[in-house]
């Protein structure tokens, strides 16, 4: 903003806003070649599919709503970081040992070591982002591979979280956290549930369905859809309006073109490790709270679902495209489907290859429309 | 070229409708039950209690959907829990995998009005608390102390009880419950093994060479029960005990009951903890009927006069 108005002031004002050397499109034109579209397409694709193969199960009743939009605020909350390192160029692999082990720093020091609920999880924090820049550290020293190196730290975080919780507390499964963190604040933070009055309200008015005893069938709002919307919100901001989300672009795009333009690559793609890993804690801070409890093989897989959310929004597997809106719509199309299955009642032994075939059909039909409306080769 | 792969896909996602579609109305006049268990995928000991819900999806003419957490992750299944409730169906089963991350999801369908039933891991205090109608499953306690009766009718006076997993309530449970079937107390008769064979072998031979009245052994599980037989057939000792039990089944354990090394190996008998739910949960929705009390699938003893049987079926029915 500043350099273009002191250019202006040297030069005399161009008085024709129309600069020829750019194409003109128009608003519908610029809309369609969003890197979003595709995903958003696929997303009214999932519905419209779901809408008549699990139309009466209850998939679209309120508690229905909650189950699939919960599964869906989890993944926005760790695909966004995964999408943000993705246009940067980097891969992290480490995302759901990062949530287990997380899990286990906000646990074993409350139950163990009596340590106040809010100190484990800022040493949580702490913990899982330095380990977070260690990884973007050896990464930009080293120029290896993100995949290899986070590969590794997959496997150390995950036996790091078996390994001591056997040291502190003879057990994989750490359970009993609600007794330190009930009322707390903390908890509330991560676990509580919003507008339960609201929801009542609801119910009574015959807006959404009621159990037996009165009680809405959807309580509250959890805190963990408002972290995937204020996480996603951010993320799209600071990627789309400001000077470090062009950086972003440009450490994806070319990290020597960057660098050479003076894009600070290095400490861009440091601290896309450590937003991925802080978007991992508080993945597994929701969920420890939520059930009390922490467990080593919590988040098994997770980081391939989250970088799947991505890729589904559109995110270019090299890096330098893709957009956070994307990524949350893939969130979505994954959640709903991986819950919509289980609507549809189709037999559990064919629900991995159901699952499959819908995300590939999700993922050709939103490349599909793209190019198609792109123009794209 | 672009516009038939688009064709491709529509026509794809028809079938896979279709498919799903046909799939759910072919039972739609019927009862459908849910049965969620806390095993991965990789687990095949559950193939037997997927089998008996085959089972009794054709006995009963009702319509049961098995899902499991594919990884294992039991915050994963009280999603899965969360998403049968919200599907309404005419029962749930589910395993009480950890009581506190389930807590919440299970009492959840209880509130909706859903009829539970808890089945295999949990107790059936737990059971109670969470507002099922029943748990099915093998209590630790008293399956320890049928064995410790079975060692007592065999004359067994001293005793030792391997246990390769002490970090666990529920083992110290099955060697107390020995204690009692057999009318002794526990005192230092268990043995910590820990978990590597060569460790479980030399603290099997330490404690038997240090207790030599010992007559009965009661190992916890293939863990403690494969270098325990090993030693027996090392030292060719086995003549000594009056009774070797283990819980449940492998390879060395059916070989070792066939050689008459291991009396009985104790069978929680899974297939019923899969085939009675259903059967209960399908009464209660018809007739309003249900046993008032819980139901112990195990223990159930394996001996050498049905070993065979047990053979034959392992893994399908057993």
């Amino acid at each position: 903003m500043t350099e273009q108005t002191n250019s202006g002031s040297m030069q005399p004002p161009i008085v024709d806003v129309i600069d020829e050397r750019l194409n003109r499109q128009s608003w519908f034109r610029r809309m369609l070649s969003r890197p979003d579209l595709g995903a958003f397409a696929g997303a009214v694709l999932v519905f419209v599919f779901f809408a008549f193969t699990a139309g009466g199960t209850g998939m679209f009743a309120a508690d229905g709503v909650m189950n699939w939009l919960t599964v869906t605020a989890q993944l926005m909350i760790i695909g966004t970081g995964a999408a943000l390192l993705m246009i940067g160029g980097e891969f992290d692999l480490s995302v759901g040992s990062m949530i287990g082990f997380a899990g286990m720093v906000i646990a074993i020091p409350t139950i163990y070591f009596h340590v106040p609920v809010g100190v484990s999880v800022i040493l949580a924090f702490v913990m899982a982002m330095a380990i977070g820049a260690l990884n973007g550290y050896i990464i930009v020293r080293t120029r290896l591979p993100s995949f290899i190196v986070t590969l590794a730290s997959l496997y150390i975080l995950r036996g790091l979280t078996i390994a001591l919780s056997i040291v502190f507390t003879n057990r994989t499964i750490v359970s009993g956290l609600k007794q330190y963190s009930n009322e707390s604040f903390v908890a509330s933070l991560f676990a509580a549930k919003l507008f339960p009055g609201f929801f009542q309200w609801l119910a009574d008015n015959g807006i959404i369905n009621r159990l037996p005893n009165g009680a809405p069938a959807v309580s509250g709002l959890p805190m963990l859809l408002v972290w995937a919307v204020v996480i996603a919100v951010i993320a799209h901001v600071v990627l789309m309006k400001t000077r470090v989300g062009n950086w972003i672009f440009a450490s994806g795009g070319d990290a020597n073109a960057a660098r050479n333009v003076g894009v600070p690559v290095s400490a861009i793609k440091i601290s896309l490790f450590m937003v991925t890993a802080f978007c991992a804690t508080v993945f597994a801070a929701c969920q420890v709270f939520e059930f009390g409890s922490a467990a080593s093989d919590r988040g098994l897989l997770k980081e391939f679902e989250a970088i799947i959310a991505a890729v589904i929004g559109g995110c270019l597997l090299t890096g330098g495209y893709g957009s956070v809106v994307g990524a949350c719509l893939g969130a979505l199309i994954f959640g709903v489907v991986q819950m919509g299955i289980l609507f549809t009642g189709a037999p559990s032994d064919w629900f991995q290859v159901f699952l499959g075939a819908m995300l590939l059909i999700a993922v050709l039909f939103n490349s599909s429309i793209r190019r198609r409306v792109t123009g794209e080769r | 070229m672009k516009s038939a792969l688009l064709r491709g896909v529509l026509i794809a996602a028809t079938v896979i409708a279709g498919v799903a579609t046909t799939a759910s109305s072919a039972f739609a006049d019927n009862e459908r039950f849910v049965f969620v268990s806390h095993a991965p995928d990789s687990d095949s000991w559950w193939n037997v209690i997927k089998n008996a819900l085959k089972n009794a999806e054709h006995d009963e003419g009702v319509k049961v959907e098995y899902r499991n957490p594919p990884t294992g992750d039991i915050a994963d299944m009280a999603r899965i829990i969360q998403q049968a409730t919200a599907s309404n169906p005419n029962g749930i089963v589910t395993t009480i995998a950890d009581f506190d991350v389930l807590q919440s999801a299970i009492q959840g369908a209880v509130a909706k009005g859903i009829p539970v039933i808890t089945v295999n891991s949990g107790t059936a205090e737990q059971s109670k608390k969470l507002g099922a109608l029943m748990h099915i499953g093998q209590p630790e306690y008293d399956a320890g102390k049928g064995a410790g009766e079975r060692a007592k009718a065999a004359g067994v006076t001293h005793f030792l009880c391997v246990n390769h997993y002490i970090t666990n309530a529920a083992s110290v449970e099955r060697c107390q419950g020995y204690a009692d079937g057999l009318g002794v107390k526990l005192g230092d008769q268990m043995l910590d093994s820990g978990l590597d064979p060569t460790e479980v072998y030399n603290k099997v031979k330490a404690f038997l060479a240090s207790h030599p009245d010992t007559n009965g052994i009661l190992a916890l599980g293939p863990n403690s029960a494969d270098p325990t037989i090993k030693y027996l057939r090392d030292t060719g000792s086995a003549s000594k005990f009056k009774s070797v039990i283990s819980f449940d089944l492998d390879g060395d354990i059916s070989k070792a009951i066939k050689d008459g090394i291991v009396s009985a190996a104790i069978d929680q008998q899974p297939y019923l903890q899969g085939y009675l739910p259903i059967v209960f949960l399908t009464q209660y929705v018809r007739y309003g009927v249900i046993p008032s009390n819980n139901v112990n699938t195990g223990p159930g003893f394996v001996t050498k006069d049905n070993i065979a049987m047990v053979e034959k079926l392992a893994g399908e029915y057993r």
